[in-house]
């Protein structure tokens, strides 16, 4: 394929009003990648699949990146798409789309409708990290039970404390029930945020 | 459950008998406990009579969250849990992260280790394939003797890889930068018996199946997956070849030394089961192949890339992806690191069977339930890899 200047200047010329960006990889593995905005992200994609230039008829792996805020910069999802082409036996062509991390703002437009094997990528993602794809045909959970609530692969998970937590008599679960006023625990997460306030 | 009945659904069973007797069609659930599924997996169908009218696959009751397990762990200490992801093939599990380690590090293998890494990994080629096979008769109804045939010479094998790692199944057996142990001559001479005994026991094999009618009129224009499916749905391995795909990873990237051997790849026509059934049987062959040159050619020297570290082993930040040929399909990792390096920032897996279940209701829908059972055994699944 060419070189990632070229095809940078290729899709933008397709796509116009396209804000497409460099990222590179580390030196060595020289899988330089395409940062666009969500809003042209499928134009884009579109784009890469069905210019004979490209042809990159195969979307091998869908996956996202946590990185959560920090002093000097905001945080964000990206999701990260490795395409090839089957045809032309070339790729990787790496693109990735930024979403915030606040679990309603946390959208991107889904690939699903290009590609069918983005369909159980995309659920994954979603079920992992919470985001959502605009346009997926099904997104639903995938590995976790339907009725969990978290997204355990983020970097601020907190697993609950209750793993294995049993309801027999003991010294501490007496104390803890009588002091909750129930049988049921109070998760980690709760008991975090009560060390916090208590240092405060 | 049985569902609603609708306008749509009421019909009759006997021409002439429209309105006599009304049905309805039937939800049920396949699995999570049963022993077609292989392991612990669940195809919620909708039943017509016994033809399937919908299908959902619902996994995750293996779950354990491999990838944030990993992310906990310096590099070299998830090695051995790439060997529990498909339980089958350990060798090449561990190879799609070294490959992956070493895209992100520049680290040069040291030419034998790459012949050992081509020896071993053929090696596992070959006894997936046999089992699978095997495991797919047996959901045809052939209990025990296919299975137990393919189960004698993988244990042939099993015994050579318990000789060289130390662990008849997870192996553990590379390392970023080579392999554990070097061979020993006799872990090559075994190799070489296992290459030369292995072109008769496919032989007795195919004398079994191959034109076998049973197999023929159960796997024959059964579970079609059209060329053009298979690519956008990213199906990968012998299950993409079974339906016309020529992609083949050993080919493409040339990874490892791969581009020395002189091996051809396998493609089908029909893309049924028989189909996939039949690029497996002749894969094996082309590893045969492969064994037989690698044998011949493996240079002396060191197994290990002498400035590897064992501790304090970083990475510089940065991301990657790197993919191998798995018996299964493409096998990769995407690895990210950051500042400091000791641990994954992000790990990834790619799984191939996860993804090769994409379309198992495409392949399903109009067939009958017997046929769902086969066409699951032929996509080769192992639910350590899909659930993760």
């Amino acid at each position: 394929m060419e070189a990632i200047e070229k095809i940078k200047e290729a899709a933008a010329l397709a796509v116009s009003g396209a804000k497409i960006e460099i990222i590179n990889s580390t030196p060595t593995a020289q899988q330089p990648a395409l940062l666009v905005d969500r809003e042209h992200m499928y134009g884009v994609a579109k784009f890469f699949k069905e210019d004979p230039r490209f042809q990159l008829d195969f979307c091998s792996c869908v996956t996202a990146v946590d990185y959560p805020a920090k002093a000097d910069k905001p945080g964000c999802i990206e999701v990260v798409y490795h395409l090839y082409s089957v045809t032309q036996k070339h790729g990787p062509l790496v693109l990735k789309v930024r979403a915030p991390r606040e679990i309603d703002l946390c959208r991107v437009p889904s690939l699903t409708p290009l590609w069918r094997g983005c369909e159980f990528q995309e659920r994954e993602a979603y079920d992992l990290f919470g985001v959502k794809f605009d346009g997926h045909p099904d997104l639903r959970r995938i590995l976790m039970w339907d009725e969990f609530t978290d997204h355990p692969m983020r970097k601020d998970y907190v697993p609950p404390a209750d793993y294995e937590w049993e309801p027999t008599p003991h010294d501490d679960t007496l104390q803890r029930a009588a002091q909750e006023g129930g049988i049921m625990p109070p998760t980690a997460r709760e008991e975090l945020e009560k060390e916090k306030a208590k240092k405060k | 459950m049985i569902q609603p009945l609708t306008e749509e659904k009421r019909y009759t069973l006997t021409p002439g008998s429209e309105g006599l007797i009304e049905t309805q069609t039937l939800e049920v659930s396949i699995g999570p406990q049963h022993p077609s599924t292989h392991g612990v997996f669940r195809m919620d169908c909708t039943l017509d009579g016994e033809t399937v009218v919908a299908l959902k696959p619902v996994m995750g009751y293996l779950h354990r969250n491999h990838e944030q397990l990993a992310e906990r762990m310096v590099w070299l200490g998830s090695m051995p849990y790439t060997d529990r992801l498909d339980y089958f093939s350990s060798m090449t599990n561990n190879w799609a992260y070294a490959l992956a380690v070493e895209k992100l590090t520049g680290i040069k293998v040291p030419e034998r280790a790459d012949y050992i890494r081509v020896i071993m990994s053929e090696l596992t080629r070959l006894q997936n394939h046999t089992c699978v096979i095997g495991f797919m008769l047996q959901d045809l109804g052939a209990w025990g003797t296919p299975l137990l045939y393919a189960f004698r010479e993988r244990e042939r094998i099993l015994d050579l890889f318990e000789a060289v790692s130390g662990s008849r199944m997870m192996c553990n057996y590379l390392r970023f930068g080579g392999v554990r142990v070097n061979l020993t001559e006799n872990d090559l001479a075994a190799a070489k018996d296992i290459t030369a005994r292995y072109p008769r026991f496919l032989d007795e094999f195919e004398k079994l199946l191959t034109t076998n009618e049973v197999l023929l009129m159960r796997t024959q224009r059964i579970g079609i997956l059209p060329k053009e499916l298979a690519i956008n749905a990213s199906i990968t391995g012998p299950m993409a070849r079974a339906s016309g795909v020529e992609y083949d990873v050993r080919k493409v990237d040339n990874y490892g030394v791969y581009g020395r051997f002189d091996f051809r790849v396998p493609v089908g026509d029909a893309g049924d089961v028989y189909d996939r059934y039949y690029v497996r049987v002749l894969e094996m062959r082309e590893s045969i192949k492969i064994l037989q040159q690698a044998l011949r050619d493996i240079p002396p020297g060191p197994h290990i890339a002498p400035e590897v570290k064992l501790r304090n082993f970083k990475i510089p930040p940065g991301d990657g992806y790197g993919r191998i040929e798995a018996p299964k399909g493409e096998l990769g990792f995407y690895l990210v690191s950051d500042e400091g390096g000791k641990q994954p920032y992000r790990y990834h897996v790619r799984p191939p069977s996860f993804i090769n279940l994409t379309t198992l209701e495409d392949m399903c829908l109009g067939l009958k339930v017997a046929d769902v059972v086969i066409i699951l055994g032929s996509i080769d699944i192992v639910l350590g890899e899909v659930d993760r």
